[in-house]
């Protein structure tokens, strides 16, 4: 059942509840931030409206710096910036930045070691109509390698204005990836939120019958379908685990490693390429600490292709029913 | 620190031994380039123009100097020694395990730096959020970037040269080491620059051209970039590569070797008897 602690949305399976995009949470988010702290300045590159920073750029006009489509320039401004005093906030799809910039941000952010807040937008197959092209399924392992960079994937909006507010006081650059949809806001005001901490969502108490000793690890907003599995598993009378691990990096190894324990076998569940993703973090921990059986989910060595984003998450295996056959199968039943 | 003219032409024949002696020891690194940029730098650091404290090297008022072509380190490490900000005696340790003198310059290990480099193209963009910032905190500081010509082969480096237009970034001076060499040989045949200072006029700069050895030209011209309003200034700077040394000269195989110790006691004899006598083969 739900973790008391966590304060989750109560209507959280109810069709009433709130659908918003984490750009809005993160939008929103960045106007806080703007007015917290004077050194916040903001850089998008033509896509001003899609990341919500239009709220910001209406609010602080010359702490705005627009670039065009320019996104190598984009960084190289913002390491300029942060070395002016500044705290830079650079918004733009994940598939072109760090898509398109990754080099600059190696040089110019991490090694440099000037701070940036990156803003990676329709990253996940959920971009739905426009296709391949423009469906980042590869961004957190491209700034997971990076030295002095923390990645994040917000599970909801709140998640995502949160995020930046804590990547503003996060002493290293942050990477935040969203997604484009909508998607159910589950958490709270209340639901605790830190760079570096994942959180135990749904864990069995002893109603729930005996804990089947799977563990699911999720990251963005797989994170609400693997509760939804959870629940309806539950009503099968399997009892599992669901982690949100939507801060990647730095990866909560405690909590990992206690849940990893506990465990016969995880599943890690993502909208990104399985090579070097969320997934890929915890093996790379847990094969040095507590090697154990995992089911990869995510994307395997593909693109994805136009569709409707529910359509893409289902075909490409991402969806409540794929979720719970995994955890079958992991349990040979 | 401020020189008389004869002081900075003498300084800039040590400087080129300096360079010389350190590649030799070091194996490895660039040659062609930072011999022939010895003069924009001496200007630059020791005519009194830039605004600089090696006693206070973090100083909010200084003046920034944004190396885009990281891998002219061992003149900026040799320009940087003698303006104050750490021994010469170090630089005997570059490129070796353990030393702050990196292959390519690391702004945490060293003073007087401000940004780590190495990968060209990059410096403009710092250098334009460095003059940005300097608006937004409403200080009058001057930024400068100084550039190779290769690096004008790079999309990112025409991203920067188009916002600094847009911005009007009359606190941004960029000078470029015109010395028609990269990697596979000379910039016209590699890819095409000319006309260089056209681009740059129709992107929104004032362009200035200069000889790039003689260093009141070179004083001059940077005086006058920064009386330059509503525009950012770019200096073309027509160098010789590996100038003082004839066989280095004009040579693009140089760009990216070091001599042996035969090849650097012929370099130093060359360099030994060039005092007073630098003058531009470029007309």
């Amino acid at each position: 059942m739900f973790n008391p602690d966590i304060k989750l949305n109560p209507k959280i399976f109810s069709e009433t509840i709130k659908q918003i995009s984490p750009r809005d949470g993160f939008g929103e988010g960045l106007v806080i931030a703007g007015e917290m702290d004077e050194r916040v300045v903001a850089l998008c590159a033509d896509v001003t409206e899609s990341l919500r920073m239009h709220l910001f750029r209406n609010r602080f006009p010359e702490r705005f710096v627009e670039v065009g489509i320019a996104e190598q320039n984009m960084v190289g401004i913002a390491s300029g910036l942060a070395a002016s005093g500044k705290i830079p906030v650079i918004g733009s799809y994940a598939v072109f930045s760090p898509g398109r910039n990754w080099e600059q941000i190696r040089t110019t952010i991490c090694y440099n070691q000037q701070k940036a807040i990156f803003v990676g937008s329709h990253a996940g197959l959920n971009v739905g109509p426009d296709g391949a092209s423009h469906q980042a399924l590869e961004d957190i392992a491209l700034m997971r390698v990076l030295p002095n960079m923390a990645v994040i994937s917000p599970a909801d909006a709140l998640e995502a204005r949160k995020a930046i507010l804590s990547a503003i006081e996060y002493p290293n650059s942050v990477y935040i990836r969203l997604p484009r949809e909508k998607s159910p806001v589950f958490t709270t005001e209340e639901t605790s939120w830190e760079i570096g901490k994942s959180k135990e969502l749904w864990i069995p108490n002893s109603k729930d019958g005996q804990f089947s000793g799977i563990t699911i690890f999720a990251c963005g907003h797989l994170v609400y379908k693997a509760l939804e599995a959870a629940k309806e598993l539950k009503e099968e009378g399997i009892s599992i685990i669901v982690i949100n691990n939507s801060a990647i990096k730095p990866l909560d190894e405690k909590l990992v490693l206690k849940w990893a324990k506990k465990s016969k076998a995880i599943i890690t569940l993502e909208e990104h390429q399985v090579a070097g993703g969320m997934g890929s973090a915890i093996a790379e921990f847990l094969s040095e600490n507590h090697p154990l059986p995992i089911k990869f989910m995510g994307i395997k060595d593909e693109f994805g292709q136009s569709g409707q984003a529910e359509e893409l998450i289902e075909k490409y295996g991402l969806g409540n029913e794929a979720i719970k056959e995994a955890v079958k199968k992991v349990l040979n039943i | 620190m401020k020189l008389t003219l004869k002081k900075m032409d003498d300084l800039a024949i040590t400087i080129r031994q300096e360079i010389v002696e350190m590649l030799l020891e070091a194996k490895s690194g660039h040659c062609a380039g930072p011999l022939g940029a010895v003069e924009l730098y001496v200007a630059l650091y020791f005519s009194g123009i830039l605004n600089y404290d090696p006693k206070n090297p973090n100083w909010e008022k200084r003046d920034r100097v944004v190396i885009s072509n990281g891998h002219y380190a061992p003149l900026i490490y040799t320009v940087l020694a003698h303006a104050g900000y750490f021994p010469l005696e170090e630089l005997k340790t570059l490129r070796k395990l353990g030393s702050n003198f990196q292959g390519h310059p690391n702004r945490l290990l060293l003073p007087g730096i401000e940004t780590s480099s190495g990968p060209v193209g990059e410096g403009l963009s710092q250098a334009i959020g460095m003059a940005l910032g300097a608006k937004m905190n409403k200080e009058k500081l001057q930024v400068y970037c100084l550039m190779g010509d290769g690096e004008q082969d790079c999309g990112n480096t025409w991203e920067a040269v188009m916002m600094a237009g847009k911005n009007q970034l009359d606190n941004l001076t960029a000078i470029i080491d015109r010395n028609n060499i990269q990697i596979d040989g000379f910039t016209e045949n590699v890819m095409p620059l000319e006309p260089l200072k056209e681009k740059y006029e129709s992107f929104g700069w004032k362009v200035l051209e200069i000889d790039g050895h003689n260093i009141s030209e070179v004083i001059k011209a940077v005086n006058s970039s920064k009386s330059v309003f509503v525009k950012p200034v770019v200096i073309i700077a027509h160098t010789i590569p590996g100038k003082g040394v004839d066989f280095m000269q004009w040579e693009y195989q140089w760009h990216g070797k070091v001599p042996n110790s035969k090849q650097t006691e012929e370099a130093l004899r060359q360099l030994r008897n060039l005092k007073g006598k630098i003058e531009s083969e470029l007309d």
